[in-house]
């Protein structure tokens, strides 16, 4: 596929780019300190530099349910919610529309557009598992962006697949028997990278350059671009609402999350932290694992650090291989 | 029929799913989302070598289910673009979920449906449980009773779905195998004209008009949602008149008349049939033979049944000498009194304050065979039951006991 040089694509100054008209409006339902809405607003702005008209399919979820409540909308773009399950597939609807109007001269605009499909973990990691996966192996020109807050927390805190091991959620709870969800997180980026696609990111909205050198890249990317971005959640995650920013960034500090791309085949930690904070830093300023702090639990969160220290040590490994001379 | 347009229609031995992929080639929609199952998927196929041969302009999106396959055609009718798509049985109660959201966005989508049974046992052969299970999702349901009336009630079904009063999605039912794959004399028009018939789409609230952006899809709370409903029964009524006009627009420019019921020596009936389906066909033959010994039977055979015709079918009920109804149905409603289209019946006579001795006939279930002579024992029960004798209200036709 054609792929435009990205670096030769200037995203302007943040002060310019705070001057674009908000395409998300205030007055949204969405909870205080909520990442979600960060997110959106930090892809408009990198569309809005680069003069993309961004049609987005929203699957159910906070952010769906929060920005749309009839008859108010908080969307200045053209936007469209179907199901749960189904964003991925309702894009490519759109995104096969727009092809068939434009090989007969019918679309309604010569703007350039990007197709987006959004959704939470809960509609991508699980529920829209397989409507992604049937979407990246067609190949659709669109990106699909997670916003990830490890579970549904839309419905109140269940877990998910997205879900980290002992996170404390409704559906498993931690109790006498239990220290909250016993499987690690899937993931994900690397599952969508399985399909062959051209490219895949995994962002912070804490690490705002890199999010808009890689959501760019996305945009100028022809074909299907997976992009998985951290969202705090201070109601599900028992934080306070003020620090969700740092929270975000200590997941990043302590590679928990992860910044990295696999653009075209080649892996790349975009951030490497020169000393990685421990994992228990990321875990304390948190309520959902709390449990893991009080005396005799100390393993747990070492198995949680191992978990870290084993997927960091599989990134590099790949980002080694896949940059290999010759 | 114009004289000009009779020199170009052609005669040709198609079957079911070739006429309906026919149908679809002529429309030459924007985007079609399909996947294959049992028995449309020779459907699917023949549309596939049309886009391969590049017979068709459509964009063709060969999706991973029938839930993504329904999922695309509404994200491509909302992006003003005509979109159709097809599929069979368990494949539509897989798309359940999503046919409502079709309708309830009031966005034309048209969709075959290869009448199958569901699962389980599994099985791959013809009924009707498939689109009388998904009767409520608000969609405009048409059956065919061959492979022309395939062909043109899914050309009819674009310009139904795409009026400007009913934005419905409407799917047309044949029978799996019966119709599907029995190779048929069909009379195919000429592209030009089915071209001129359908038109061109008209494209409402656009999701690509980006200066105009506009919101698809939002959340209704307790206040509003009763209201999306009841607009969605009002175009569900008009949408009755929508079809009688397309069906006369069809008649005027090609000669053949569709109405929501078709009806057959029903005028002197005593013993009114009612069917959905190829049955008919069969049914209608049994009629000659019967009259022959001197039983007056007639036959209503239902082609809309989403919106229910309920006063055509008591119009011509009332119209005729009718002692006694027979209703068949080939779908199950189980627990409750008869199959679903007994109830619709039973319901249209309440209307009119009538009460015709009925009796319910299940058969064809799976794909079971459903002769002559599983006919003339309804009829036969039909009789008895107008005689005053007691017939069971529920019977199962051709079954081993």
């Amino acid at each position: 596929m054609a792929q435009i040089n990205a670096s030769e694509v200037k995203i302007p100054p943040l002060k310019k780019l705070t001057n674009y008209p908000e395409k998300l409006a205030p007055g949204h339902r969405l909870c205080a300190g909520c990442g979600a809405s960060i997110i959106v607003r930090q892809m408009f702005m990198v569309a809005n530099a680069l003069n993309y008209e961004l049609v987005i399919v929203n699957a159910t979820g906070c952010l769906e349910v929060c920005t749309t409540i009839y008859p108010y909308t908080a969307w200045r773009s053209p936007w469209l919610h179907n199901a749960f399950e189904n964003a991925a597939s309702t894009i490519s609807g759109v995104e096969a529309a727009y092809r068939a109007l434009k090989k007969k001269g019918k679309l309604p605009t010569d703007k350039k557009i990007k197709f987006v499909a959004l959704g939470g973990d809960g509609g991508t990691y699980d529920i829209g598992f397989q409507a992604l996966s049937g979407a990246l192996e067609r190949g659709h020109d669109f990106i699909y962006v997670c916003y990830d807050n490890e579970a549904y927390m839309n419905t109140g805190i269940q877990r998910s697949s997205a879900t980290p091991k002992y996170a404390n959620t409704t559906t498993q709870p931690v109790g006498k028997c239990s220290l909250g969800k016993p499987q690690h997180k899937k993931w994900m980026p690397e599952v969508a990278a399985a399909h062959g696609i051209p490219y895949v990111a995994q962002v912070s909205p804490s690490h705002w350059k890199d999010f808009f050198d890689k959501f760019k890249k996305a945009l100028l990317t022809e074909g299907p671009s997976y992009v998985n971005a951290f969202c705090v959640c201070p109601r599900g995650w028992r934080s306070k609402e003020e620090e969700g920013m740092t929270i975000a960034k200590l997941a990043v500090e302590t590679n928990y999350w992860p910044l990295f791309e696999i653009e075209n085949g080649k892996w790349r930690i975009t951030y490497k932290p020169k000393n990685p904070k421990p994992v228990a830093e990321f875990l304390k300023k948190q309520g959902r694992f709390k449990h893991l702090f009080k005396p005799g639990n100390e393993s747990r969160i070492e198995e949680i650090q191992k978990e870290i220290d084993k997927r960091w040590d599989w990134l590099t490994k790949m980002e080694e291989l896949t940059n290999r001379e010759g | 029929m114009k004289p000009e347009l009779i020199k170009e229609v052609t005669y040709v031995p198609y079957s079911g799913n070739m006429a309906a992929a026919e149908a679809m080639r002529q429309i030459n929609p924007d985007v079609v989302a399909a996947y294959p199952i049992t028995p449309q998927t020779e459907l699917m196929q023949f549309f596939a070598d049309f886009v391969a041969n590049g017979l068709v302009d459509t964009e063709y999106i060969p999706v991973e289910s029938e839930h993504s396959a329904m999922s695309a055609c509404v994200g491509a009718a909302a992006a003003g673009s005509r979109a159709m798509t097809a599929t069979a049985g368990p494949g539509l109660a897989y798309m359940w979920e999503i046919l409502g959201v079709a309708s309830g966005m009031r966005l034309p989508i048209t969709m075959t449906v290869v009448n199958r049974a569901l699962s389980a046992p599994i099985n791959i052969h013809g009924d009707q449980s498939d689109m009388m299970g998904a009767r409520d999702q608000g969609w405009i349901m048409l059956f065919s009773e061959n492979a022309e009336e395939q062909y043109d009630n899914l050309i009819q079904a674009i310009k139904i779905a795409e009026d400007e009063r009913t934005r419905l999605p409407v799917m047309v039912g044949m029978d799996g195998f019966v119709i599907s794959h029995s190779i048929e004399r069909v009379r195919l028009l000429p592209d030009k004209a089915v071209e001129e018939f359908v038109g061109e789409p008209k494209v409402m609230y656009s999701l690509l008009d980006v200066d105009n952006p506009v919101t698809h899809g939002a959340v209704a709370m307790t206040d509003s949602y009763m209201e999306f409903k009841r607009q969605q029964r009002d175009a569900m009524e008009k949408a009755y008149k929508v079809i009688r006009e397309v069906g006369e627009a069809f008649e005027e420019a090609f000669g053949k008349k569709y109405e929501h019921i078709e009806t057959y020596k029903i005028d002197d009936a005593d013993y009114v049939l009612i069917v959905i389906g190829s049955a008919a066909g069969t049914a209608k033959f049994v009629i000659d033979k019967v009259r022959e010994r001197g039983d007056k039977v007639g036959l209503i055979k239902i082609r809309t049944y989403r919106p229910f015709p309920y006063y055509d079918i008591m119009d011509a009920i009332e119209a005729s000498n009718c002692k006694a109804v027979g209703v068949f149905d080939r779908a199950e409603t189980f627990g409750a009194v008869g199959g679903p289209l007994f109830s619709d019946i039973a319901a249209a006579m309440h209307l009119r304050g009538k009460s015709y001795p009925m009796v319910d006939f299940i058969y064809g279930l799976g794909g079971r065979d459903t002769n002559v002579n599983h006919i003339e024992e309804a009829i036969d029960k039909v009789k008895r039951l107008a005689a005053g004798e007691e017939v069971p209200l529920t019977n199962y036709l051709n079954l081993n006991e």
